[in-house]
């Protein structure tokens, strides 16, 4: 157990390191390679050290030997280990498929590209493993700052102007973070979380920490679009390089959510955050409303790759959802989808990685009949389009299962009407795509194309195979998930299952 | 300007004070206000009055830009492998107690070897900003480059990059 100790910190500080050699090494395949070594390396200490507190317990690093709450420190459970090996995980399996469109997108000074890449995951991985509130805060500068970059290298000219927008609202939300956490440094004179979480009730009568609450939340949900402050991200996803598109649409978002709850449920305590702000109610509203308005939206886009991202800001409300309950149910429910959407979204957005990459275009109206001649890559868009809405035996019917009956157990009948209904309008917006490819004749004047080789679909189909093993086997999954939530929560809301 | 009579002296006499004045906030940097961050800009400030004055193929000549942009990742590295030895010493990482027997010389020992990266990485960092926008002003210039209007989203008017 000591030894894991000394290990854990590797999963930020591989990548980390690996960066700026990285933008040193010359050519194409050198930089690459280290990068593929160095995610993969990190997702290795991540399934071992999610292995080793599955039980429950708690790994603590302290930087340079400086005891908390004065260093900084790292505090592994449950919740965080699971958002590590998702985004080790993803970035494993994407890398290696993604050398050849990078190839084709990212034709010069390749190093820059992938340091920026590397840089990006260790600052999100930082976010998923401190145990302190400013550390966040420079993590999530870190990977922003990296991720602006890595939107801005996309072929498209607009790629530079969603990169922009990201940056201003990007820029919005941590400065919002930041002065919700220089509100709660002034109110208790720590910056440490296990000991900010002693120190707040102490001072749970003044107006500071309610307003803290309020920065801190509005700043994060601005970085996990929750919808209606998801503006940047249909942008930055349409046209980022292809890599980037299906690495961020399965992290990101994600290690914000993250980072909401470990603030909400932990720092603040849902006792205080619940009752301070009317945070349950509105967060469910906007849940709703991001279901419905992200689905509507998926429907209407022409452009694949759009249609996907506005699907995310749909899927972040299921997420989302879960949380509004205050259940250790509910909140399973969120990390349960978390960790599933991820799989689904890297997938999806992979697959049509490879469908612009072979040919060319990723507008639903230049895709009619392409699935005859793409029989394979199309085929893995409906499989992992089939998780995304929900179907069995998939990991996403097992999402949707666990949120309701998380709902249902909340007194939320309701909820699941409303959960159905969006299900069905993913159903409407992946057939349509399904249609397009399969049942229109190809325009006898399109350009011919051909399957992808097997080495792009490889990682694909591993990716929609992991689909169907977590909806069929769930004890890495849901265990996982549960053990997160009651890592949170378990003892504050003392309803764990 | 190099044909400014005062500029040049002035620039002349002010390079040299700046660059010392950057290496002794580098250095007190542990027990004084100061530190790499502070340190770099400093530094970089006496390159880029330099290149006012003489140019920027002069500056160039003095430190190659291949040369800036190596600077700036190896002082990261200086920074993170610092921490590294820490680790591997039996301490943990960014313990600078295991670097020397003496605890007092240790931890400033290490604090100078991770400020002198920040320095460097800042220094030339700032120094790749500003041959940047020295550039892109001068690139724009002498091609003319068609303004396009970034907020126009219609795709039929527009050109993909090449």
């Amino acid at each position: 157990m000591t030894r894991l100790v000394e290990l854990m910190p590797f999963i930020v500080l591989l990548p980390l390191l690996a960066g700026p050699v990285c933008a040193l090494l010359p050519g194409r395949r050198l930089p690459w390679l280290l990068a593929v070594a160095a995610t993969a390396g990190a997702f290795i200490i991540a399934a071992t050290t999610l292995a080793g507190v599955m039980d429950g317990t708690t790994l603590r690093y302290a930087f340079g030997n400086w005891p908390p709450p004065i260093g900084i420190e790292y505090r592994v459970d449950a919740a965080n280990a699971l958002v590590a090996l998702l985004i080790t995980g993803v970035a494993t399996i994407l890398l290696p498929w993604a050398a050849p469109t990078v190839d084709a997108e990212v034709p010069e000074r390749q190093g820059v590209f992938y340091a920026l890449f590397l840089i990006a995951m260790a600052g999100l991985l930082g976010i998923t493993l401190t145990g302190d509130v400013f550390n966040v805060f420079v993590f999530l500068e870190i990977s922003s700052l990296a991720t602006y970059g890595l939107i801005a290298h996309g072929r498209d000219r607009r790629a530079l102007l969603a990169a922009f927008r990201y940056l201003i609202m990007g820029t919005v939300g941590a400065t919002f973070l930041l002065i919700g956490i220089a509100f709660l440094y002034i109110l208790t004179g720590s910056l440490n979380m296990v000991d900010l979480a002693e120190r707040l009730p102490g001072v749970s009568d003044s107006r500071a920490l309610q307003v803290a609450l309020g920065f801190i939340v509005v700043g994060l949900a601005i970085k996990l679009a929750l919808f209606p402050l998801h503006h940047w991200l249909p942008n930055a996803y349409t046209y980022a390089p292809t890599l980037i598109t299906a690495f961020l649409a399965a992290t990101a978002t994600k290690v914000a959510l993250y980072v909401m709850l470990r603030v909400v449920f932990d720092v603040f305590g849902p006792a205080y955050s619940f009752a301070a702000l009317p945070l349950a109610s509105a967060l469910m509203v906007l849940a709703i409303a991001g279901m419905f308005a992200g689905s509507w939206l998926a429907i209407l886009q022409e452009n694949l790759k759009r249609m996907l991202a506005y699907s995310s800001v749909a899927q972040v409300g299921y997420m989302v959802l879960g949380v509004s309950l205050v259940s250790v149910a509910g909140l399973g429910a969120a990390f349960l989808h978390l960790f599933n959407h991820g799989l689904m979204k890297a997938a999806l957005f992979a697959s049509v990685g490879i469908v612009a990459y072979q040919a060319g275009s990723v507008r639903i109206q230049d895709l009619q009949g392409i699935g005859r001649q793409m029989p394979w890559t199309l085929t893995a868009f409906a499989l992992a389009g089939l998780s995304l809405i929900g179907v069995p035996p998939t990991a996403g019917f097992i999402s949707k299962w666990v949120l309701i009956s998380a709902a249902l157990d909340a007194g939320q009948a309701w909820l699941v009407v409303l959960i159905l209904i969006t299900s069905l309008m993913a159903l409407v917006y992946i057939a349509r795509v399904v249609e397009t490819a399969w049942l229109r004749p190809r325009p006898a004047d399109a350009p011919a194309v051909n399957e992808a080789a097997w080495w792009l679909l490889g990682p694909v189909w591993l990716l929609v195979a992991a689909n169907f093993y977590f909806g069929l086997d769930t004890r890495l999954t849901l265990g996982g998930a549960t053990a997160a939530a009651e890592a949170l929560a378990g003892g504050a809301l003392g309803v764990g299952r | 300007m190099k044909d400014n009579a005062i500029l040049v002296v002035v620039a002349r006499f002010l390079i040299p004070l700046m660059m010392l004045f950057g290496l002794y906030v580098q250095f007190h940097g542990e027990y004084s206000p100061g530190g790499g961050f502070q340190a770099g800009v400093l530094f970089a400030a006496g390159w880029i009055l330099f290149v006012f004055i003489y140019g920027l193929e002069t500056g160039l000549r003095i430190i190659p830009e291949r040369v800036i942009y190596a600077l700036a990742c190896l002082g990261v590295l200086l920074y993170g492998l610092i921490g590294l030895l820490g680790s591997l010493l039996g301490g943990h990482y960014l313990d600078f107690s295991v670097l020397l027997p003496a605890p007092r010389a240790a931890q400033q020992a290490g604090i100078i070897l991770v400020e002198l990266g920040v320095g460097i990485t800042v220094a030339s960092v700032v120094m790749l900003f500003f041959l940047l926008f020295a550039r892109r002003r001068a690139e724009a210039e002498a091609e003319g480059l068609p303004l396009v209007d970034p907020l126009d989203e219609d795709e039929s008017r527009r050109e993909p990059r090449p």
